[in-house]
C-alpha cells in the first residue's frame, strides 16, 4: 500500500446565505487548496469531490454540474456520497485513488450550499424519509436528533446542562476560525434557555445550516516530498453504514462508528 | 497496473420496461443474490465493502445512500455510493482491492426508471440553473443538436445511424434479457415520428428497469474463490464539462470517450484497439452515439464508423463486433445501471455462457457507459478472460 500525504488544503468562509453559485463555492475551495501547495491545475492527476443531497442544491446529477468549479473538467471524476459523513468519505475516496496507485495526486472537494433550499433546507430533509412509511408523518432531522439524544441522555444519565457542554465549547472554539460562520459564544443557560427544538433539542444544540467549501489536495510519498516539507500523512482510514431501518437500532450507540474505527488498515 | 483485480461473480435483476410487482430493493435483492451465489455461494459477510451508484431525483429519494446496505447484506460494513455510472463504481471498488486494504468488493447500480412520471423534466434539473434551465430544453433535444453538428463535421448520415438502430435492435432478438428486440428496416428509423431533427424517435432508447451486481475481488482470493474469472486489465474514466457550450472539441465530439479510453488502453498495453479487443458493448443511447463512441474509442478514424456498419464491420459475424447484446436500443436503458449491463454481457461472453448469442473464441472485450444527456462523463473497461 502507497503511503498518501495531505499537502495542501483550503476552504471558503462558511456563511448563512453565501452570494457566489454552487460552482464558484466549489472554485474558491479548490483554487486556496492548489495555492497553498503551489500546485496547479496541470498538476492534478483526478478529481475526488462530494457534496449531498442534489435537493440543497436543486441540481441534477449535481457532481457533473459542479466538475468545472473542482477543477475536474477533462480529468478522471469520481462523486461520492454518504449523506452528511460526505466530507470525511471524499478524502477516503481520494485516498484510494492515491493509495490504489493508480493516481499520483488527487484534488479532494467539497462544496454545500443549504440556503438555495427556501424557506429552509430542513424541508428538504422530508425526503430522506421511505415515502410510504415514515414520510407521511412528516418527520425532519430534528425528529431523529431528538430521539437519539433523549436515548443516550437516558442511557448513560446525562442531562441537558452536560449536552450544552458541547455547544458552549465548540462555539467557543469556532471564535478563532477565521472561516467560522457562528461569531458569538453563548453559555450554558444561553442554550437551555434556547427555543425548543423538539425535545430534548434546542436550537443552540443543532449546528446551524450553512454555505461553503472545502479541499485537499492528496499526494503519494514521492511528489509529497517534492511538494512540501509538512506533509499530513493519512495513516488510516475506516468507514461503515447502518441499516436504513433506523428506528430498528438502539439510537444511543453509533454502532456504525465503532466498527469504521476498527476497521484495519 | 499495480495489483491484478477480477470480477468473480455477477448477478442480474429485472430487465423490462415496468417491474410493478416488485420494488427496487427487492429488485437489489434478486441481483445480489445471483451474484453471490454466482461467485461460489459467498455469504455477504465475507464481502469486505460495497459500492453504489445511483442518483437522488432518479430515485425520488434524498441521501438515498443510506438505502443501499440492507439489500445487498451490506449493513455495518463498509458502504459508499457514488453518483455516477455503474462504472465509476466499478472503478471505486478496483481501487479499494488495490490498495490491499480489502479483497472482496461488491458494486451495485440499478434503474427503477418506471416509478418517474418525467424523466425528461428530471433530467431538465441537471442544466446550469442559471443559464440553461431557463431555456427549458428537453434533454433531447441537445441530443439532437449533437447529432446535427456530429452529422455535419464528420460526413455520417441519418441512414448510417439508422442502421446502428437496426443491428442493435436485431442483436437484441437473440438476447432473453432484451426487452426491445425487433426486425425493422432503415426506412423504418428514417421514416419513424422525429423527435428533434435529426434525431428520430426511434434513435433513442426506451427505459427500462432493472439491478446488476457485481463481485470483484484480489488475485489471491479471485484464484481461491471461482475457475472462470474475468479480469480487468484496464480501466478509465474522465469528465468532460455538462455546458455544451464550454466544451473544448465542440459539440460534435465525444472526448470524455477520447480520455476515458486512453486511459483504460494504457493500462492494459492496449496500442491498437480495433485489432486487439474481441468485441465491444459500447454506448448507444442515441443512434449517433454508438458512431460517435467507436471513433472516440479508436476502433477508426473520425467519420468511418458509419461506414465501417454499412460494411457489416460491427454486426455479430463482423470483423469486431459491437453491441452484440442489442444495446441499450436493443435491451434498454438503465440509466446508472447502464456501464454494469455492458460489463454484464463482455463478463457472459467471455466465460462462454453467452447463449445463442455467443461470439466464438473471444478473449478480449470493452464495456464503455456514457452518462447521457446532458452529462460529459465516460467510463471505459477493457476485460479479458486472460490474466495478462
Amino acid at each position: 500500500m502507497r503511503k498518501v500525504a495531505i499537502v495542501g488544503a483550503g476552504m471558503t468562509k462558511f456563511v448563512r446565505r453565501a452570494l457566489e453559485t454552487p460552482k464558484e463555492l466549489a472554485f474558491e475551495a479548490a483554487r486556496t487548496a492548489l495555492d497553498s501547495c503551489g500546485m496547479r491545475l496541470a498538476d492534478i492527476d483526478c478529481v475526488a469531490h462530494g457534496t449531498a443531497p442534489d435537493a440543497f442544491d436543486g441540481i441534477h446529477q449535481n457532481g457533473e454540474y459542479l466538475i468545472d468549479g473542482c477543477g475536474g473538467w477533462q480529468k478522471p471524476t469520481m462523486r461520492v456520497y454518504v449523506g452528511g459523513a460526505t466530507g470525511v468519505q471524499a478524502v477516503i475516496h481520494g485516498w484510494y485513488h492515491v493509495a490504489s496507485g493508480q493516481f499520483d495526486t488527487c484534488l479532494v472537494v467539497c462544496e454545500e450550499k443549504m440556503s438555495s433550499a427556501m424557506p429552509h433546507a430542513q424541508g428538504f430533509f422530508l425526503t430522506i424519509f421511505v415515502h410510504t412509511t415514515e414520510r407521511p408523518l412528516q418527520p425532519n432531522l430534528l425528529w431523529i436528533f431528538a430521539l437519539e439524544m433523549n436515548r443516550y441522555m437516558q442511557r448513560y444519565g446525562y442531562t441537558k446542562e452536560d449536552m450544552a457542554l458541547v455547544a458552549v465549547n465548540n462555539k467557543r472554539n469556532g471564535l478563532k476560525h477565521p472561516a467560522s460562520q457562528f461569531k458569538e459564544e453563548v453559555t450554558v443557560e444561553d442554550v437551555l434557555n434556547s427555543e425548543v427544538m423538539a425535545y430534548p433539542v434546542s436550537r443552540l444544540d443543532v449546528s446551524p445550516v450553512s454555505d461553503g467549501g472545502a479541499a485537499v489536495v492528496l499526494a503519494s510519498e514521492r511528489v509529497a516530498r517534492r511538494v512540501t516539507d509538512k506533509p499530513v500523512w493519512i495513516e488510516g482510514v475506516g468507514w461503515a453504514l447502518d441499516t436504513a431501518y433506523w428506528a430498528t437500532r438502539d439510537l444511543y450507540y453509533p454502532r456504525y462508528l465503532d466498527r469504521a474505527a476498527r476497521m484495519e488498515r | 497496473m499495480s495489483k491484478r483485480v477480477a470480477i468473480v461473480g455477477i448477478g442480474w435483476a429485472g430487465f423490462r420496461s415496468t417491474t410493478p410487482e416488485i420494488s427496487y430493493r427487492e429488485m437489489i435483492f434478486e441481483a445480489a443474490a445471483k451474484c453471490y451465489e454466482d461467485a461460489g455461494g459467498i455469504h455477504p459477510q465475507e464481502i469486505d465493502a460495497f459500492v453504489a451508484s445511483s442518483e437522488d431525483f432518479m430515485e425520488g429519494i434524498s441521501i438515498a445512500d443510506e438505502y443501499v446496505p440492507d439489500q445487498l447484506g451490506a449493513v455495518l460494513k463498509p458502504v459508499q455510493s457514488i453518483t455516477g455510472d455503474g462504472l465509476q463504481g466499478l472503478a471505486a471498488a478496483i481501487m479499494q482491492i488495490q490498495t490491499g486494504q480489502l479483497d472482496l468488493v461488491a458494486a451495485s447500480a440499478y434503474s427503477k426508471v418506471s416509478n418517474l412520471s418525467s424523466y425528461e423534466r428530471v433530467a431538465a434539473y441537471a442544466t446550469d440553473p442559471a443559464y440553461i434551465r431557463p431555456l427549458q430544453e428537453n434533454p433531447y433535444f441537445i441530443a439532437g443538436l449533437e447529432m446535427d453538428r456530429y452529422l455535419y463535421e464528420t460526413g455520417t448520415t441519418r441512414a448510417q445511424c439508422a442502421a446502428v438502430v437496426v443491428k442493435n435492435k436485431y442483436h437484441a432478438l437473440f438476447n432473453p434479457i432484451a426487452a426491445y428486440g425487433a426486425k425493422i428496416t432503415t426506412e423504418d428509423v428514417l421514416e419513424g415520428p422525429p423527435l428533434s431533427t435529426p434525431l428520430g424517435k426511434l434513435d433513442c432508447s426506451g427505459h427500462l428497469d432493472g439491478a446488476v451486481v457485481v463481485l470483484l475481488a484480489s488475485e489471491e482470493k479471485a484464484r481461491r474463490l471461482n475457475k472462470k474469472s474475468v479480469w480487468i486489465r484496464g480501466i478509465g474514466w474522465a469528465t468532460d464539462t455538462p455546458n455544451l457550450d464550454s466544451r473544448l472539441a465542440g459539440w460534435g465530439s465525444a472526448d470524455y470517450a477520447r480520455l476515458a479510453g486512453e486511459k483504460a488502453y494504457a493500462m492494459a498495453g492496449i496500442t491498437a484497439p480495433r485489432r486487439e479487443i474481441d468485441f465491444a458493448e459500447i454506448d448507444d443511447t442515441f443512434s449517433y452515439k454508438e458512431l460517435q463512441h467507436l471513433e472516440a474509442l479508436q476502433f477508426c478514424a473520425r467519420g468511418e464508423a458509419g461506414k465501417l456498419l454499412e460494411q457489416g464491420f460491427f454486426i455479430a459475424a463482423g470483423g469486431c463486433p459491437v453491441n452484440v447484446s442489442g444495446g441499450s436500443l436493443g435491451v434498454g436503458y438503465l440509466h446508472e445501471a447502464n456501464g454494469l449491463h455492458r460489463l454484464l454481457e463482455v463478463v457472459l461472453q467471455l466465460r462462454g455462457e453467452a447463449g445463442r448469442r455467443q461470439l466464438p473464441g473471444v478473449k478480449m472485450g470493452l464495456a464503455f457507459a456514457w452518462r447521457g444527456i446532458p452529462t460529459a462523463t465516460g467510463v471505459a473497461v477493457v476485460l479479458s478472460s486472460e490474466e495478462g
